[in-house]
């Protein structure tokens, strides 16, 4: 029986693994290196939308449960609308195969009529997209201080502005977490830091390939609330929030060097300019709309771009989750399959085989300078 | 051999500038037209950028300042405006005269500078809007002579249009000439009312009363607008009301520090200065090539009393970026030491004697009374289970680390609305630490982001980006196994090891 379970991220897959944990009846400690939600897990979209994902179905079966769940608002709100302004961007919608509908979830068409009716900002001449009767969005930041909530209310610890410095281990298995603030016992981990996933494992002689860049967002003034939040397209994700604000993003990303155990404030490109264009573009009766805020954030990718969900062999009390950029809306699933991998050795409700490490196999150390993954400067091309 | 380029990154972007200013003067108040006149003298080419006349539009929602709808429909106009302004400012025939590229009604919204997730850029470059369009520039240095904001402080009614700052104020009479009210009470009893009631009676328009630190404002008298005040002394004694259309509250200035903290800047609170400032070395640099002239670099009386103060770090500031261009320059001329009164002080007094009311709104734009700032509450267009609530507030949340402005504003809403916390940003700051039993500057500046004026989508729409922009557009990353079933081995041809040996070329 695990009785102690130490988690290294307060971030969404963190919490919601201490979130699951606790129900079971688990003592978790949470040890996050600043403040719950800070970084990436409550700076992003908040869609949660992912039929590529094995965790799709109990994605879609927990969110609206989770307000429940937790006791705090999430601001979830069912359905997505996609939107092609052209007939192009329609014409790419249709020819992609929609892995919802395979598995039996609903997908409408829209033409330019009904894609006018149900949101009033698009062009006259819109070409149209569709509505999916499943997936959604929620409010990251409320969401993720929900989840830390509600670990507290169960009784679980979580420990705020605390650095992991190492490991003990004993017997092929880890005893104790090592921080700044002092030892804490054991029985097992849960490695779920984001971008600093690898610079832990490495501490445990683990490689873990994952690459971290910067991605930006813009927010505009609340504008009337339409009734489907998750509306977008035109090479941009976001949603409106329920106080009537538009919150998107999309486009180019930079690849950053993190050196060491903290993450450097993610700031702002010109690149928000584009985003604006693009949304100006899907909603050209929103011109006169203003842009108040924008933001960014410091996610990780691994090579393929799919998570790392595992339970290790060796230390055999280790499970190493990186959700490769796509963490907030999985992250009521992901918990609850962590839950499982800690628990019970595996997930009894999505198949993980193949978000394992070993998939990396064989992967040399420049790995992401080898597909172009690194930090890029215009000198570069002087020198070129 | 080229190094492989990830196509879907911001590698290989460019962003068209549309000119490269070895010095840029940000405001054009006294301590920026000092500077910009004082750099070209001294042979360095200068832009100098002022955002006024801002669109009526702004004006009305409290950017950059709090008009408090007291504005008259002149300020419509913004032609008519400019020259007002150039009216007002008879200082900028110097700068005109010296050969400095002046620029008004232009915004700086914008810094994108080189930093530790920033590194895919020309240079330094500045954002910049006017009502029509945004563009960016390169710069080589800045001087930012932003001046100051009106420090927001809760009173009951203070959400009634007719309650302005002081800025704001001076901003209607002395600049713009435009305006509308005609009998004025003036809350504070400093440096900053007295420069208020100067101003009051050179634009003939009456004070009906002044409401000190040994008073406390009681009601603001009127229906939809200001039509009087009601006021006491703090113990509640001598009460008192006073008929005026427009209530300036005139406590304090804010240094405006935001540019700082987009150019990567670090501030400091500092309690005599009146809040966070740039923080600078012995010489007077925020950095490498970002210097402060004026009000934004910290508030005294003396430099409320009178402009002297600000010319001089103006001059002062551009001696020192022309020496750092490389070019001779003159020493600093000498500044004498600032007042050091307890500013903070002044906040914390005036919260005590008004934020008694847990009702009582603190931000306006979303509604954010003072029981559910420190409640740590959801916004009230949510539901949720109040009861989840009874044992959670600002002081638990505390108990977790320092009380942070950022994650209190992502809970509560407050400083999250179209006036980009201009109104409340300092005072829930104070309320803050009031609550915490903390100092004002332990609690951490909440960061500012880019736009730093609120600006429509048509404007700040990059109208002018390159082709490899559009044709290296994607959502989200450019990795193609990840859109694919994962409950299935990435298909041959996209797993890493493919896309490996074929050293990606997007």
């Amino acid at each position: 029986m695990t009785s102690h379970v130490v988690i290294v991220g307060g971030g969404a897959t963190g919490l919601s693994s201490a979130f699951w944990l606790r129900r079971e009846g688990v003592a978790v400690t949470v040890i996050e290196k600043g403040i719950v939600g800070w970084e990436a897990s409550g700076r992003n979209g908040g869609g949660a939308t992912h039929p590529y994902s094995p965790l799709f179905r109990e994605e879609q079966r927990l969110w609206p449960m989770m307000d429940d769940l937790l006791g705090y608002p999430t601001e979830h709100r069912p359905q997505r609308v996609r939107i092609a302004i052209n007939q192009s961007q329609l014409d790419i919608m249709r020819a992609t195969e929609n892995l919802a509908a395979k598995q039996g979830f609903k997908v409408e068409e829209l033409d330019n009529k009904a894609m006018r009716e149900l949101i009033p900002w698009v062009g006259d001449d819109v070409a149209g997209g569709a509505i999916y009767h499943y997936g959604g969005q929620a409010n990251p930041q409320r969401t993720l201080q929900a989840y830390a909530w509600a670990v507290q209310d169960l009784g679980g610890t979580i420990m705020q502005h605390t650095v992991v410095t190492g490991f003990e281990t004993t017997g092929g298995k880890i005893t104790g977490v090592q921080t700044d603030q002092g030892l804490v016992g054991c029985d097992a981990v849960v490695l779920a830091a984001g971008p600093h996933t690898a610079q832990l494992a490495a501490m445990l002689g683990i490689s873990v390939p994952v690459m971290a860049a910067r991605a930006e967002m813009i927010v505009t003034e609340p504008v009337p609330l339409i009734s489907v939040g998750g509306s977008d397209g035109n090479g941009l994700y976001g949603r409106q929030t329920l106080r009537g604000n538009l919150a998107y993003g999309g486009g180019p990303h930079e690849w950053i060097d993190l050196p060491d155990h903290r993450t450097p404030r993610a700031v702002n490109s010109p690149v928000m300019r584009s985003v604006a264009r693009r949304l100006f573009e899907l909603f050209p009766k929103l011109g006169h709309i203003r842009v108040i805020r924008s933001w960014a954030g410091v996610i990780e990718n691994t090579p393929d771009g799919r998570p790392i969900l595992e339970r290790l062999d060796s230390p055999e009390n280790l499970v190493v989750a990186s959700m490769s950029s796509v963490g907030f809306g999985l992250s009521p699933a992901t918990g609850r399959a962590i839950m499982q991998l800690v628990t019970q050795g595996h997930c009894d409700f999505a198949n993980l085989d193949y978000l394992k490490l070993n998939r990396f196999e064989g992967l040399g150390p420049n790995w992401a300078e080898e597909v172009g993954w690194r930090p890029w400067s215009p000198e570069e091309e002087g020198a070129a | 051999m080229t190094r492989p380029m990830d196509h879907t990154s911001i590698a290989g972007k460019h962003f068209p500038t549309a000119e490269h200013v070895p010095l840029v003067v940000l405001g054009a108040g006294p301590a920026g037209i000092a500077a910009a006149v004082e750099a070209a003298g001294l042979g360095l080419k200068v832009m100098l950028i002022d955002e006024h006349p801002v669109a009526s539009a702004l004006m009305g929602i409290d950017v950059p300042w709090m008009f408090g709808e007291r504005m008259t429909a002149a300020v419509q106009n913004q032609g008519r405006m400019l020259e007002q302004i150039v009216a007002a400012r008879p200082d900028l025939q110097a700068a005109f005269d010296a050969g400095v590229d002046v620029r008004l009604g232009v915004y700086a919204w914008g810094a994108f500078v080189e930093g530790p997730t920033s590194k895919a850029l020309p240079g330094s470059l500045l954002g910049l809007a006017d009502e029509e369009r945004s563009w960016l520039i390169r710069f080589d240095r800045i001087i930012v002579a932003a001046g100051a904001r009106d420090l927001g402080l809760a009173f009951p009614g203070w959400d009634r249009p007719g309650v302005m700052g002081a800025q704001g104020f001076a901003a209607a009479t002395a600049l713009y000439g435009a305006f509308s009210g005609r009998r004025i009470a003036i809350i504070g009893s400093g440096a900053l009312a007295a420069q208020v009631a100067r101003q009051a009676a050179a634009a003939g328009v009456a004070v009906a009363a002044t409401i000190d630190a040994t008073q406390r404002i009681t009601a603001v008298l009127g229906e939809a607008e200001v039509e009087g005040i009601a006021y006491a002394r703090l113990d509640g004694s001598a009460p008192a009301t006073a008929a005026c259309d427009t209530i300036v509250l005139a406590v304090d200035l804010v240094p405006n520090v935001e540019m700082f903290d987009l150019l990567g800047c670090a501030t400091k609170f500092a309690a005599e200065k009146g809040g966070y400032v740039p923080v600078t070395d012995a010489a007077g640099r925020c950095s490498a090539s970002v210097y402060a002239a004026g009000d934004c670099a910290g508030i005294c009386d003396a430099s409320i009393a009178t402009p002297d103060r600000a010319i001089a770090s103006g001059r002062n500031a551009a001696r020192l970026a022309v020496a750092d261009a490389g070019r001779a320059a003159p020493a600093a001329d000498p500044i004498p030491p600032a007042d050091t009164a307890d500013r903070d002080a002044w906040r914390r007094a005036f919260l005590a004697a008004h934020a008694t009311d847990r009702a009582l709104t603190i931000c306006r734009c979303e509604e954010v009374p003072l029981e559910d700032l420190v409640g740590v509450r959801p916004p009230r267009y949510l539901d949720y289970d109040a009861t989840k609530f009874e044992n959670r507030d600002i002081r638990t949340l505390a108990a977790m680390g320092p009380v942070n402005q950022d994650q209190v504003k992502r809970l509560t809403r407050a400083g999250m609305g179209p006036c980009q916390g201009r109104r409340c940003r300092e005072q829930v700051q104070t309320l803050l630490a009031m609550q915490g039993n903390q100092a004002s500057g332990d609690i951490p500046m909440p960061s500012y982001r880019a736009p730093l004026r609120p600006l429509p989508l048509k404007v700040i729409n990059a109208a002018d980006e390159t082709a490899e922009m559009r044709a290296g557009w994607t959502t989200w990353f450019g990795i193609p196994a990840q859109w694919l079933a994962q409950w299935e081995p990435a298909p041959e041809g996209l797993s890493w090891q493919n896309r490996h040996n074929r050293s990606y070329e997007g």
